[in-house]
C-alpha cells in the first residue's frame, strides 16, 4: 500500500515547469515509477536535498507531492524522443525516453552502442518499458545503469525551468546517493553527447547476482579513440590507444571516472599489459561498501576483472560485433 | 488526498471510478473485477500484475492508476475466453506451463506482447522476453515450450485476429 501524497498531471512541459517553480522541493517529478513507487512503499525515500551539493537526507515524511511526468513523453515532442542533431554535432535522448527505446534506437546503436548495451542489461523487460533514462539519472542510485556508458560518451544533462534551461556535464550533475545538481525547480529534460569519432569504440560489462531484475554488483563502461579499429583478435595489442574513457558504477556513492587509468592509456598500443594496469588503477578510484550484493573487497576485485575485460572487448573485436544477446553471459 | 473519477479502458470495457491518487492500476483492476491480474511482490520483481499498457507489457503495481487514464489496459482475460481461448492460453495448457497459476497471466501478457512483435521468436528471445516474469514452481522449460507452440499454431492459422478484445462482450465477473 502506498502511503498517501497529492499527484499534479501536467499536460505539457510549460505546465509542469510551472507546477515545479510554485511547488518547490514538496513536488517531486514522478517518471516510469519503478523506483520512486517501490521506494515509497518501503517508506524509506532518501531525496530531495535542499540545495545542490547539500548531502542531507529528507526522510520520506517530507515528500507529500508528485507530479507525473510520464504523460509528456508523448506530448512534448523533445523530452520523449532520441534524435541525432547533427547540426551540433549531438545526439540527443529526451528525459521521458523509455530504457526499452534505447534498447531498439537505431541512433543510440550507431552513436552509443555502449548505451544500448547498458540498457540491454537494465532490469527486465517489464521495467523497461517504464522506466525512464530522465529518471534513472535524476534518481541517481550508485548503481545506475545508464550513468557508467553516458559517463565515457561525455553526456551532458539539459534541465529546464520556468526560467530557462541550462545544461550541466553529467559528471557534476552527479553528486552523492541520491544526490543531483537538479534545482527542485528543475525538470531533467534531455540528455545529450557528441557524436563519438569514427575510431572510437566502447563497451559495457556489468557483474549482478543474477541476468534479470539485478542491481549491479559492478559495471564499468569504456570508451576508447583509437588509432584504427581493430579487424579480429589477431590484431590484439597492435591498436593504438589516443584516448580512454573509464566508468564505474555502484563501486562508490556516485558513478565515477577512473581518471588515473584513463591517463595510463594515453597513446599506449592496447597490450595485455597496458590494460592489466590501467584495471589496476581503476580499483584506485573506487570507494566500495559492504552490501547486500557484495562485500567491499569483492567489489575492488571484480572491478578491476570488468575493466580489463571491457578494454580486452574495444582492442580485440570489431565494434559491429553484435553484443548484448541474453546468452552473452553475465559480466 | 481527493480522489478523482478515472475513466479507465479495460478489454474493451470502459470504467468510469473514484480513485485516489495513490491507488495503482494493479488495485484498481483487481477492485474492478479484474482479478487475474495478480498481486506478487509489488516492486516489479515478479510480473505477476502485467498487463498491456497501450500494447506494451508493464508491471501495473508501478502505474498509478491516474496515469493509466484513458490508455488502452488488456489483461490475460481480455485475450480470450474458456471458449474461444488464445492460442497462447491454449499452449500454456497443452503444454503442462501452469502449476499454481498465480504467475501464468503474467507470463501470457509478456508472451502476447513478444509475439506482436517477433511471430517466430528464438529460445533465447522467448526466455529474454519472459526475463521479468518470475514462476516460482520452477516451470520454465515448459513455458517456453508454451510459448514456441503458440507462435507455431498462430503462423498456421494466420486468420486468428492479433487481439481478441473486440469479441469479449459479457463483463468479467465482478463488474457492477
Amino acid at each position: 500500500m502506498l502511503p498517501e501524497f497529492e499527484l499534479l498531471m501536467p499536460h505539457t512541459l510549460p505546465e509542469a515547469l510551472d507546477m515545479l517553480a510554485q511547488g518547490g522541493p514538496d513536488v517531486v517529478p514522478l517518471a516510469g515509477g519503478t523506483a520512486l513507487l517501490v521506494d515509497m512503499r518501503g517508506g524509506h525515500l532518501h531525496h530531495l536535498p535542499e540545495s545542490a551539493g547539500e548531502y542531507t537526507r529528507e526522510p520520506f515524511g517530507k515528500v507529500k507531492c508528485l507530479m507525473d511526468v510520464s504523460h509528456l513523453a508523448a506530448s512534448s515532442e523533445p523530452f520523449g524522443k532520441v534524435e541525432c542533431r547533427r547540426e551540433d554535432g549531438h545526439v540527443a535522448v529526451g528525459g521521458g525516453v523509455a530504457i526499452a527505446e534505447l534498447v531498439d534506437s537505431p541512433l543510440v546503436a550507431r552513436y552509443g552502442p555502449v548505451l544500448g548495451q547498458a540498457a540491454r542489461r537494465f532490469a527486465n523487460p517489464l521495467v523497461r518499458n517504464r522506466a525512464t533514462l530522465g529518471g534513472n539519472l535524476a534518481y541517481a542510485s550508485p548503481a545506475a545503469d545508464t550513468a557508467p556508458p553516458l559517463l565515457v560518451l561525455g553526456a551532458e544533462v539539459e534541465l529546464a525551468s520556468a526560467a530557462g534551461t541550462r545544461r550541466v556535464s553529467l559528471e557534476d550533475f552527479l553528486l552523492g546517493v541520491h544526490q543531483t545538481a537538479r534545482r527542485p525547480d528543475e525538470l531533467l529534460t534531455a540528455v545529450r553527447w557528441p557524436v563519438p569519432a569514427p575510431q572510437a569504440a566502447g563497451a559495457y560489462r556489468k557483474l549482478a547476482l543474477r541476468q534479470a531484475t539485478a542491481v549491479s554488483v559492478v559495471s564499468v563502461a569504456v570508451m576508447v579513440e583509437l588509432s584504427h579499429l581493430p579487424e579480429s583478435s589477431q590484431s590484439f595489442g597492435k591498436v593504438e590507444c589516443r584516448q580512454a574513457r573509464i566508468a564505474l558504477g555502484a563501486v562508490a556513492p556516485r558513478p565515477i571516472r577512473a581518471h588515473a587509468a584513463e591517463e595510463v592509456l594515453r597513446g599506449q598500443p592496447l597490450t595485455p599489459e597496458a590494460i592489466a594496469e590501467a584495471a589496476r588503477l581503476a580499483v584506485e578510484a573506487t570507494c566500495c561498501i559492504d552490501d547486500l550484493r557484495g562485500s567491499a573487497a569483492y567489489r575492488q576485485r571484480v572491478t578491476e576483472v570488468l575493466v580489463r575485460r571491457a578494454l580486452t572487448d574495444v582492442a580485440t573485436f570489431p565494434p559491429s560485433r553484435k553484443l548484448g544477446s541474453f546468452r552473452e553471459g553475465n559480466s | 488526498m481527493q480522489p478523482k473519477i478515472v475513466t479507465l479502458y479495460v478489454n474493451g470495457h470502459t470504467h468510469q471510478v473514484a480513485l485516489a491518487p495513490n491507488v495503482t492500476l494493479l488495485q484498481a483492476l483487481r477492485d474492478l473485477g479484474y482479478t487475474d491480474v495478480k498481486n506478487g511482490c509489488e516492486k516489479g520483481d515478479c510480473g505477476a500484475c502485467a498487463v498491456l499498457l497501450n500494447g506494451q507489457p508493464v508491471n501495473s503495481c508501478l502505474v498509478l492508476a491516474w496515469q493509466a487514464e484513458r490508455a488502452e489496459i488488456v489483461t490475460d482475460a481480455g485475450l480470450g475466453t474458456i471458449d474461444h481461448p488464445h492460442p497462447l492460453q491454449e499452449a500454456f495448457a497443452d503444454a503442462g506451463a501452469v502449476q499454481c497459476g498465480y504467475c501464468t497471466p503474467g507470463f501470457i501478457i509478456a508472451a502476447k506482447a513478444l509475439l506482436d512483435r517477433v511471430p517466430h521468436p528464438t529460445e533465447d528471445q522467448i526466455r529474454e522476453a519472459l526475463s521479468g516474469n518470475l514462476c516460482r514452481c520452477t516451470g520454465y522449460g515448459q513455458i517456453v515450450e508454451a510459448v514456441q507452440m503458440a507462435a507455431e499454431k498462430i503462423s498456421r492459422n494466420q486468420v486468428f485476429p492479433k487481439n481478441l478484445v473486440s469479441e469479449v462482450d459479457s463483463p468479467p465477473r465482478g463488474v457492477p
